[in-house]
């Protein structure tokens, strides 16, 4: 029960800053999406402290909705303000290393919480942060003002693309729930037998770097190859779900060292390095990548049975 | 039992190959795949309000960044940036691996930088090619170490993030297993992702020593 309601409240305070978040970006009168952008803040926030209590079916049109604002391009970051240089430099050098100080207690505090007690990962993370953050607000003697504008500025940074891992984990249940797994492992097992522990974790690893590099976000990946695969072919098998999942998660990874699809890390470096091979930065990676993938079979097959 | 739900999955894969709207596609996808197994609106809708609901887990790391922007106020950049200058520039090799590591490290305490903007590009792509410079290095030793420090940014980065309990990528295995029913915690997931950051570190720092060695058999040829 406690931890029921500590956990409310944490995603309480998480939908406040989506409220701000949304304030803010309505107030942003340069950002010709601004109303959308609000609109999908609010929606959020609404989400995150009432969802509770809202009618799943309504949740869910919501979120349809927060898909359809994207979509039409409603949805932008907009202007915001850069960081205070001079504060900036003068705490660097006011602080120093100490500015790491906030970052070591809330992996400590999380670490401590989730190992000591049974109130699970979520409530660990959520004192973590709470704790990391009086010890920076009190190194920093920032003003609330400060506070709320540094928060307001991250969440707007974060935007879409901050909510895409949640929603492809609700794509992932969707999935399950709809049968997709299923249906692949039906379609897998046709073509491999399933009883063979050596050949469902090399299969599970290199689906999941298969998958990585079609769609180039291994995110995306790991929910269906792990419904498909991972679950039936080694899971089923007596793997350690644990071994299995973060393992599996990685080995997706070395699809993403070589897929051009992964812009961000492959493809952006190129031009702001003013390379001439577009390959440059993939051709680099290739033998580790290659090289990881193996590890990860023979490792996962060890740590696993 | 019909194979529709499986275009689901393709609505996903040509989505992601034509750059369509990423955050779209994926609730499209979400909608679709289960309307096309034979459910109701009704259903549908309420299978997505739910499994949002299921997975808002993932998004907790959200809650870490009004901390993160208030040190990073603070001048937590050029903290970093002047840790990063004071590497003893001793070969291109060794200051790419100290940059991997001091990646890894601050991964691990969840300060997850934008590094291939704010550090190679300005900073560890410069550094490693001045510390070559007694080499004499050919237009292709030049590009090769750009993409080398692009590459051990990227590999630094991936596999040391998940050994942060609260980083998105641990929530998201954690919240996805949850929904399989085989429930795993983001601090055991956390300590498993420790071998392949340390397994990660070691293969690049021989891969670098061995572009080094390379680069200076050039060098007395």
């Amino acid at each position: 029960m406690f931890t029921q309601y500590l956990s409310t409240f944490f995603y309480s305070l998480l939908g406040i800053c989506m409220a701000i978040a949304g304030i803010e970006a309505i107030k942003d009168k340069s950002n010709p999406a601004r109303i959308g952008t609000g609109f999908f803040w609010f929606i959020l926030a609404l989400l995150f402290i009432f969802g509770d209590l809202i009618p799943k079916a309504i949740s869910g049109a919501l979120v349809l909705v927060l898909g359809l604002l994207s979509l039409f391009k409603q949805v932008k970051v907009g202007k915001i303000a850069e960081i205070d240089a001079s504060r900036a430099s003068e705490y660097a050098k006011k602080l120093g290393i100490w500015l790491f100080l906030p970052s070591i207690v809330l992996a400590l505090s999380a670490i401590l919480v989730g190992s000591l007690t049974n109130w699970g990962g979520q409530i660990a993370i959520g004192i973590g942060a709470a704790l990391a953050l009086i010890v920076a607000m009190i190194e920093t003697r920032a003003p609330i003002k400060l506070v709320y504008n540094d928060t307001q500025r991250m969440f707007r940074t974060m935007g879409t693309a901050g909510m895409l891992p949640q929603m492809l984990a609700m794509l992932g249940s969707v999935f399950t729930a709809a049968g997709v797994g299923t249906l692949v492992a039906k379609a897998v097992s046709g073509a491999f037998p399933t009883g063979n522990k050596l050949l469902g974790v090399t299969l599970y690893c290199i689906a999941m770097a298969l998958f990585t590099i079609i769609m180039g976000n291994a995110f995306a990946a790991f929910a269906v190859i792990t419904a498909a695969i991972g679950v039936p072919f080694v899971i089923a098998q007596g793997g350690s779900p644990v071994v299995v999942a973060t393992l599996g998660m990685t080995a997706g990874y070395c699809g993403t060292l070589v897929t051009p699809m992964a812009a961000n890390f492959n493809s952006l470096p190129v031009a702001f390095l003013e390379m001439k091979d577009q390959w440059g930065v993939i051709k680099q990676q290739l033998p580790i990548a290659v090289i990881l993938l193996v590890l990860h079979i023979i490792l996962m097959y060890i740590l696993a049975f | 039992m019909s194979y529709l739900p499986l275009l689901g999955v393709l609505i996903i894969l040509l989505g992601f190959a034509l750059k369509w709207d990423t955050f779209a596609v994926v609730i499209i996808a979400a909608f679709v795949t289960p309307l096309l197994a034979g459910m109701s609106i009704t259903k549908v809708l309420t299978l997505l309000g739910q499994s949002f609901l299921d997975n808002r887990m993932v998004s907790l790391y959200f809650l870490v960044l009004p901390m993160i922007g208030l040190v990073e106020s603070h001048g937590l950049r050029q903290v970093a940036i002047n840790a990063i200058k004071k590497l003893k520039r001793a070969t291109p090799g060794k200051v790419l691996s100290a940059y991997m590591l001091i990646r890894e490290v601050l991964n691990a305490l969840g300060i997850s930088l934008n590094g291939q903007i704010a550090f190679v590009r300005p900073l560890v792509a410069p550094m490693a090619t001045a510390s070559a410079a007694s080499y004499k290095l050919s237009d292709a030793d030049k590009e090769l170490l750009k993409g080398r420090s692009a590459a051990v940014d990227n590999l630094g980065n991936f596999f040391s993030q998940n050994c942060f309990m609260a980083s998105s990528g641990v929530l998201l295995i954690s919240s996805t297993m949850k929904s399989l029913k085989h429930g795993v915690s983001p601090l055991q997931i956390a300590l498993y992702s420790i071998p392949f950051a340390v397994i990660t570190f070691i293969l690049t720092y021989v891969y670098n020593y061995l572009m080094d060695k390379r680069l200076a058999v050039k060098e007395e040829a």
